[in-house]
């Protein structure tokens, strides 16, 4: 089987004589926010066989540079929205770690109180303001939140994260186009990763689709950047961002990604032969840590002191989230009938 | 004059008395609610495909954009799914949307965002979000309006926790109801019925709610309770105000809410009467008239001295011409064979 999706772009090839546009600080931000989302990653799938984190888990490892690009130019008064596919988001947002795992342990001290799981995390503190487990669900209530903000007169911009097949849901098309009608402060940011649970695209869309230039047909701004190159991510999603808050309307951002997990679960299930092994190999050579921290290393701004600190302080942080969540109490039968109804 | 026109022009309500206070119309007091909480709350928005148009949503919706403006009353793109979860989106975010539709069948359309989203987001989000957002439709019967055009779907609405569902009966109601959905904090959805839009009735002026969840007395009897909402409530109360001359006194409750339901006035009634006739402007199974037989039966079961007995929708879509029509739906005369039947009479 050839490899069917190939990585198509150029990563930091071009970026080196641009990196002196950015503090160092803010540089290394990205790559401890994008560590910090692996190493969790990594501690949940190791622990995911154990059977105490009793939720579907859809690990993000190989996409954190689109949750943390997308995030960096975003205050936590904007709002974020997404789908299944959370953790990423949530961190990178901000989301409280402990609150996330305690849901995940299904605990009552879980963000949503265990009533979310994985594929429902919120902590509206910082701004991530809900997710749907439902392909495509969210993308309409990121667009109303959108119209609240603009009713409001509010400085706030609201994203809402998609897969490739999320824009093949109906309500995609009907969110796009209500958002250009009204210009309304929302930034529609495609995840392309090729796969939807184990349909390859080219099963569920014709070649001559190509996402981002569909999505302007609908009379936005519409713009296709590298998903595994965080700065680049970043510098789209600040000019939609700033699009957004002058009163230009909404964006849409394409970025092709490589889970090199399986859909859902622990490990990766190409070898079941719905996509090849080498293509997830091909993807894994630029992994978007890993490109970005020789990226970094060139430009003399990291080195391998500094990372394994990082790795040693972000995984002591990870270890102790999990002790709190495995010690935290159980929900009671009466928490089951709470907040059913708003009084 | 339009085909449906010449339907609702012709059907005849008993004329409130003048005496009693301000008489309106059924659209002018859902006008009424709507322009009030306009007024009184900026949070508050109407949506619809159509609010703005000269036929202004049956006329409740006349004259609102030209007081409150465009931002505030508009129509919308044909997109129910897309414009529910927009609904649902922005009440999370300190919105009070009003969201109105010609017919119930269009709701049909948006049912993930509704059930799968706006009904269960409370819950979900462990009530950190709430949906306050009003949906609103009403329910087409007769003249062609067909399979596609008459469907009631509160029964397939009853099952969702998370949603409250409204029928009205009375001008008063209308306004009452509404007024009191736009300030509960859940997606309230209000089925209106199209027949009902001819009727006039003693609406107050000014602010004032009918509470949800509480039904009410339209009259009372000993022989046997009558419970139901909406239209087909009002043909079961005409019923029952003839048969009284046959020597069968009705208590006839108005549940109002169908979601929640009023248990308790229910439970008084039919320990009293011992009999039990559900009516619904729906198909009988499975919704709102099987819900209140499985309450009898559950609940009341040694108080009651009769079968517990249905008008409603045959289990069969609604067709479009006029004569099978006839056959469909329920009239005050079939309503009638029904509570004699029950009474022995």
């Amino acid at each position: 089987m050839p490899i069917r999706y190939p990585y198509a772009g150029t990563g930091f090839r071009d970026w080196t004589k641009r990196v002196g546009q950015y503090d160092r600080e803010f540089l290394l931000r990205l790559y401890r926010s994008m560590l910090r989302i692996r190493i969790i990653e990594e501690e949940i799938e190791k622990r995911y066989h154990e059977d105490q984190m009793k939720t579907p888990i859809h690990l993000v490892i190989g996409q954190e540079a689109t949750s943390v690009g997308c995030c960096a130019a975003l205050t936590d008064a904007d709002l974020l929205y997404s789908s299944h596919r959370t953790h990423g988001n949530y961190l990178a947002k901000g989301g409280d770690l402990k609150a996330m795992l305690s849901e995940m342990f299904c605990r009552a001290n879980g963000c949503a109180g265990s009533r979310g799981g994985s594929m429902h995390l919120i902590d509206k503190k910082v701004g991530m303001a809900g997710t749907s487990a439902v392909v495509g669900g969210a993308i309409p209530i990121a667009t109303g939140a959108a119209l609240a903000t603009k009713m409001q007169k509010l400085d706030r911009v609201c994203v809402v994260f998609l897969g490739e097949a999320g824009a093949e849901e109906g309500v995609t098309s009907e969110s796009l186009n209500f958002a250009a009608l009204k210009q309304l402060p929302v930034i529609y940011f495609c995840e392309n990763n090729f796969y939807s649970v184990q349909s390859p695209l080219a099963t569920r869309q014709h070649p001559g689709r190509v996402v981002w230039k569909w999505a302007a047909t609908y009379g936005m701004p519409a713009v296709l950047v590298d998903g595994t190159n965080v700065l680049a991510v970043y510098e789209a999603a600040k000019e939609a961002v700033k699009r957004a808050r002058e009163g230009g309307g909404p964006t849409f951002i394409e970025a092709p990604v490589y889970r090199f997990r399986a859909h859902g679960g622990a490990g990766d299930d190409s070898k079941s032969g719905y996509r090849d092994v080498a293509e997830r190999e091909a993807w894994e050579r630029i992994c978007p840590i890993r490109t970005y921290h020789e990226f970094l290393e060139r430009a003399g701004l990291l080195n391998a002191q500094v990372r394994k600190q990082m790795e040693q302080e972000i995984l002591d942080e990870t270890l102790a989230a999990f002790t709190h969540a495995m010690n935290s109490p159980n929900p009671v039968e009466a928490d089951l009938y709470r907040n059913v109804y708003a009084s | 004059m339009p085909w449906d026109e010449g339907l609702i022009n012709r059907l005849v309500y008993e004329a409130p008395n003048p005496a009693e206070g301000r008489v309106l119309s059924y659209p002018k007091a859902v006008n009424e609610a709507l322009a009030i909480a306009l007024a009184h709350d900026p949070s508050v928005f109407v949506l619809g495909q159509g609010v703005d148009d000269p036929s202004a949503m049956f006329g409740t919706t006349r004259g609102l954009q030209e007081k409150f403006g465009p931002q505030r009353v508009f129509d919308t793109p044909l997109s129910e799914e897309g414009m529910m979860g927009v609904s649902t989106g922005a009440a999370m975010n300190g919105m009070r949307p009003v969201y109105l539709h010609n017919r119930p069948d269009f709701i049909l359309l948006a049912m993930n965002q509704l059930v799968t989203h706006a009904a269960k987001m409370h819950f979900m989000d462990h009530g950190q979000t709430s949906v306050p957002m009003v949906v609103w439709a009403a329910i087409g019967r007769g003249w062609g309006s067909g399979a596609q055009h008459s469907q009631a779907i509160q029964g397939m609405l009853l099952g969702v926790p998370g949603l409250k569902i409204v029928m009205p009966s009375t001008p008063f109601d209308a306004k009452g109801l509404m007024l009191s959905a736009i300030e509960d904090n859940n997606p309230v959805l209000i089925f209106e019925h199209r027949w009902l839009m001819r009727k006039d009735g003693i609406v107050p002026e000014g602010f004032y709610t009918v509470p949800l969840g509480k039904g009410v007395h339209r009259r009372r009897g000993n022989d046997l309770t009558i419970a139901g909402a909406s239209h087909t409530l009002e043909l079961a109360l005409q019923a029952a105000n003839k048969l009284a001359a046959e020597g069968i006194e009705a208590d006839v409750i108005d549940l109002r809410t169908v979601k929640p339901l009023d248990e308790t006035i229910l439970e008084e009634s039919v320990r009293k009467t011992g009999r039990l006739l559900a009516v619904d402007t729906a198909w009988a199974i499975g919704g709102v008239c099987a819900e209140l037989g499985c309450l009898a039966a559950e609940k009341w079961f040694r108080h009651l001295r009769a079968p517990v007995r249905r008008i409603g929708l045959p289990d069969v879509p609604a067709p479009a011409g006029y004569t099978l029509e006839q056959f469909y739906y329920p009239d005050v005369e079939r309503i009638s064979g029904v509570i004699r039947d029950m009474c022995g009479k």
